[in-house]
């Protein structure tokens, strides 16, 4: 079976596919890529399933050697990726021989990368899936991050290396967004008309302490001014709560499954994978628009991601 | 089924809500929906997140609409006094508490005039339901501690709470599974592992068990650790 040794792990890199649904009765949130689009569009360039496991690295990524070569896309942001010292081109696919070393640096975009190779990065499924779930330590590699020495094991290879890349114009579409839309949450009248304007009129700047839980920002306050109790409720993905503070927090992949805070609005599925990409500083903005227009966007996304524009060879 | 209320929470999820009230009626809604579902899955839900008196369901978006999911839910909702839930188990849990293990235990006693020895004799006295799981895996909900604990969370939370912590907030009880930021009281801790993923019940608790809590010694505490 082929391999990928870990020279150096990066920030923190871990093996992520599309997470394990249908498990919230047990407390359990799916996990899976924080750039769900980055992960298909890599394994579609190495000819993968589209939900194949792969490694997901964060702000500074890792070495890797592979001693029986392998074909890999690295999709995402830019780690300054090279191939024993020449730069690997993103959204690419390419072959490795055995011996070379693939390194990635600091990201000189958003915050994720990722390094999809054909066949998959096998391990033991949790729940159905490879996603790694850091705060409870299940799934993915020993249910951590990777370390430096760790050997992974490549599933079987599913065909032969052929070269494709990301079209131009579906790069363009899929670019992640810095303003992002949003539907009403479900206290979203819980706030006031000014609190409203404040959080639609503002910036937000993301926070050090964001993670793959939450995303949290600083800006605008906007404390809610319904004096109700707010009952604990189920949260959805894209939530976007607001403690007594007044500073909304995005749940995110690795979210809490419950939640007793009231949520202003909540981040359309079509701009989710760009929440995976927005990096400590970044500033942000959020826009509002309707059920309909929410639809028509995923729709549409989606419509792009099954075409045959999206790869050329 | 009356008393029902659909709402939006985002592009792929809808919440049900059986009232605005933390009801043992309202409990047994969700829990009988949430069985209902389980036995006679709809294709395009993708899961499913139980509280107190509300079920949060998230669907695929390019499948159907809130609208659609309603609509397909009726006939369930309709059916839901029907449904006869399985009888409760009744799980024991081990606490050592107070000293490190709990460090709100003499806190809580202070606020309540009360000796620490009575704060763990009231908190062991009754027996607790299940009313959900959330918040992160095998964290479960358990209510109601009797009146005279009734205690409001920490004014600001614990940065890491540690895994095992059995806390108190509200008239509401629960135990840590994992080592995770947290405002509830701490009185004690358990050994026994709430989630442990090769286990054949990976969750120690499901909705709807009873629980107690028994208090044990350090020796009792260390041998069950070991276990």
């Amino acid at each position: 079976m082929t391999q990928i040794h870990v020279h150096a792990p990066g920030l923190l890199t871990t093996v992520q596919d599309l997470g394990r649904e249908g498990f919230g009765p047990m407390g359990v949130s799916p996990s899976g890529a924080a750039d769900p689009i980055s992960l298909r569009v890599g394994n579609r360039l190495v000819g993968n399933a589209e939900a194949s496991a792969a490694l997901e690295m964060t702000l500074l990524g890792g070495t890797f050697s592979f001693p029986d070569g392998a074909v890999l896309a690295i999709t995402g942001s830019d780690f300054s990726a090279n191939l024993d010292g020449v730069p690997v081109e993103l959204w690419t696919s390419l072959r490795v021989i055995p011996g070379q070393t693939l390194r990635l640096a600091h990201t000189r975009s958003g915050a994720r990368c990722y390094l999809c190779v054909q066949g998959g990065v096998s391990v033991e499924p949790f729940l159905g899936s490879a996603s790694t779930h850091i705060l409870s330590g299940t799934g993915g590699f020993a249910g951590r991050a990777l370390r430096k020495g760790d050997v992974l094991a490549i599933g079987p290879e599913a065909g032969s290396f052929r070269k494709r890349k990301l079209t131009e114009q579906a790069w363009e579409y899929l670019a992640p967004r810095k303003v992002l839309r949003v539907t009403p949450g479900p206290q979203a009248d819980w706030f006031s008309e000014s609190a409203q304007q404040a959080f639609y009129g503002g910036r937000y700047r993301v926070a050090e302490e964001s993670n793959r839980m939450g995303i949290r920002l600083e800006g605008p306050l906007v404390a809610a001014s319904f004096g109700g109790k707010m009952i604990t409720e189920g949260v959805s993905l894209g939530a976007m709560q607001v403690p007594d503070g007044g500073l909304p927090i995005i749940l995110f992949v690795e979210q809490q499954t419950t939640g007793g805070y009231p949520k202003i609005a909540n981040v359309i599925s079509a701009d989710l994978p760009s929440l995976g990409q927005l990096r400590p500083r970044d500033e942000i903005r959020f826009e509002l628009i309707g059920w309909e227009a929410a639809r028509r966007l995923l729709t549409e996304q989606e419509a792009l991601l099954a075409s045959k524009e999206l790869l050329a060879e | 089924m009356s008393g029902v209320r659909f709402q939006p929470a985002s592009d792929q999820s809808l919440l049900v809500s059986f009232g605005q009230q933390i009801t043992l009626q309202a409990h047994q809604r969700v829990t009988q929906l949430l069985q209902l579902l389980a036995s006679e899955p709809i294709a395009s839900i993708r899961n499913l997140h139980p509280a107190y008196c509300s079920l949060l369901i998230k669907f695929n978006p390019l499948k159907i609409g809130h609208e659609d999911l309603e609509a397909i839910l009726h006939p369930y909702l309709d059916r839901l006094e029907n449904v006869t839930l399985p009888e409760p188990r009744q799980v024991e849990i081990p606490v050592l508490y107070g000293g490190e293990y709990g460090p709100d235990l003499n806190n809580v006693a202070a606020m309540h005039d009360m000796k620490p020895e009575y704060v763990i004799e009231l908190h062991a006295s009754v027996t607790y339901r299940v009313y959900f799981l959330g918040f992160v895996p095998g964290f479960a909900y358990l209510g109601e501690t009797p009146e005279a604990l009734l205690t409001p969370r920490l004014p600001s939370p614990r940065r890491k709470v540690p895994a095992g912590s059995v806390g108190i907030a509200g008239t509401q009880t629960a135990i840590y599974p994992f080592a995770t930021p947290g405002g509830w009281r701490l009185l004690g801790r358990t050994p026994v592992q709430m989630f442990r993923p090769g286990r054949n019940a990976m969750s120690l608790l499901s909705i709807g068990d009873r629980v107690r809590f028994t208090p044990v010694s350090q020796e009792r505490f260390a041998a069950l650790e070991q276990a």
